[in-house]
């Protein structure tokens, strides 16, 4: 069984701020399983709510370099 | 006499790196007075180096504005660029930007991806047809950054030459006023006339694009500042990265070595390559619009705030062993295009060039080399120009 901050990492709630976006792609390029850009706007779309596994760090990167700090994570 | 212009420490360069002394700031002063902007002598300025002050200064556009400052409300109108993102503020920067981000998808850009290509090749075609030497900058980077961004606009690629004429000598802040305004001037009549043929009949190209799907929201004089903006940064930036990403593999040849066997790190070389160089050593300057402590220094209201971009990159907080070139590390959370709202508009598209014209350079001339010894290079630093780059590019294979 895996407990403890291994638990934690193993899945993440995201979600985007499509205000804030600034349409840079950055996390389009990073995670393009999870990330889209509208054609619309070019602001951010999620192709999913949640990320699993080997995506979470991916995803935590992307979060962290957001230039307008549009994407959030929460621990499930 | 001519005046002797003093280069501040966030523009020189030892090589492709930093100063030392710029260095040694972010160590013990990241936000730290700063040598005083020309022309706005009056005006504290600020430099910040440090990666996390960076990022929250570029960050925060409420306190830290970007349109130009100026004594009065009306003379600051005057200074600003109609259709330049970069002179413009919430809530009419979001206005501007929104109409633009489209053009700009990543989708949008991997459909470029032929053309560039194309672009990239009949330039290498050309260098190998006329032999060895050749001067990297003038017979690659230069017109394949042009072209590109021509091809992007919807103008003929043939214009080139003549749009980089005026847009070199828009940039170029040693030419006197008056020279500098013609250019701008020529530049704004090129787009104009460009324009009334687009109203007529809209292409499928930026330009077209924004005309069929903006109409009159985006004036004549925002579009063709738009493009005049787009016309700079595509040509200057981009081979200035072509230019000197090339001079940085050439001398890292492990480096090299490491992309021709696994070119699937093209992709993260892009990255480090943009890190590592910064071209654009300092953000365009903001103007607090509060009071805000920073660092444990108070920066006042009306002060000027200069970010240096290449210490951020350069600092361990980006990412471990920073003056160290190393295209197999997980990309770095640099801010070569910026940060926050103001984040370069065609990130993009400068990461899909830079990714097509390093596999197709290297790939090409598999023995590619300096024609020079490496101290002879010259870089084209002056505080006259915003971006760091090369007079020339000597190469041989």
């Amino acid at each position: 069984m895996v407990t403890g901050p291994m638990a934690r990492e193993d899945r993440v709630r995201i979600r985007a701020d499509r205000e804030r976006c600034a349409a840079s792609g950055l996390c389009v390029l990073l995670v393009p399983g999870v990330f889209e850009q509208s054609d619309e706007d070019g602001r951010v779309t999620l192709r999913t709510g949640e990320a699993a596994g080997d995506q979470v760090a991916r995803v935590r990167a992307a979060a962290s370099r957001c230039p307008t700090g549009a994407i959030s994570l929460s621990e499930r | 006499m001519p005046k002797t212009q003093v280069i501040p420490v966030d523009v020189r360069r030892d090589r492709l790196g930093p100063v030392d002394e710029l260095r040694q700031l972010r160590a013990t002063a990241p936000v730290t007075p700063a040598e005083t902007v020309p022309g706005l002598a009056h005006r504290p300025t600020w430099l910040v180096t440090g990666h996390a002050e960076v990022r929250e200064v570029l960050g925060d556009s409420g306190r830290f504005r970007t349109r130009p400052p100026a004594d009065s409300e009306a003379d600051s109108r005057q200074l600003m660029q109609p259709g330049n993102l970069l002179h413009f503020d919430p809530p009419e920067h979001g206005r501007l930007r929104k109409m633009f981000t489209p053009e700009f998808t990543v989708k949008r850009m991997r459909r470029l991806e032929p053309r560039i290509q194309a672009i990239v090749d009949d330039f290498l075609d050309l260098m190998e047809q006329a032999g060895p030497p050749a001067d990297l900058m003038r017979q690659f980077a230069q017109p394949v950054a042009g072209m590109i961004i021509c091809d992007l606009l919807g103008v003929p690629l043939d214009d080139y030459a003549i749009l980089a004429r005026y847009g070199n000598m828009l940039r170029d802040g040693s030419r006197p006023r008056k020279e500098r305004m013609a250019a701008g001037a020529g530049l704004m009549n090129y787009f104009a006339a460009h324009e009334t043929r687009l109203r007529a009949a809209p292409d499928e190209e930026l330009l077209g694009m924004l005309v069929r799907e903006q109409g009159d929201s985006l004036s004549h004089e925002e579009l063709a500042g738009f493009a005049i903006a787009l016309l700079n940064a595509g040509l200057d930036n981009t081979s200035a990265m072509i230019g000197l990403g090339t001079l940085a593999l050439l001398e890292h040849p492990d480096q090299l070595g490491l992309l021709r066997e696994r070119p699937e790190l093209v992709g993260n070389a892009v990255e480090e390559l943009l890190r590592y160089i910064s071209v654009i050593p300092t953000a365009s300057p903001r103007t607090a619009v509060v009071d805000v402590r920073l660092a444990g220094e108070l920066i006042r209201q009306g002060d000027r705030v200069r970010c240096s971009l290449m210490s951020a990159n350069r600092d361990a907080a980006t990412c471990p062993e920073p003056d160290r070139l190393d295209i197999t590390r997980e990309p770095a959370p640099h801010v070569a295009f910026g940060h926050g709202i103001h984040h370069c508009l065609g990130a993009p598209l400068a990461r899909l060039e830079m990714r097509l014209v390093y596999q197709a350079l290297f790939c090409r001339f598999p023995t590619l080399k300096l024609a020079v010894p490496a101290e002879d290079v010259r870089f084209r630093i002056a505080p006259s120009k915003v971006v760091f780059s090369l007079e020339a590019l000597p190469v041989v294979w």
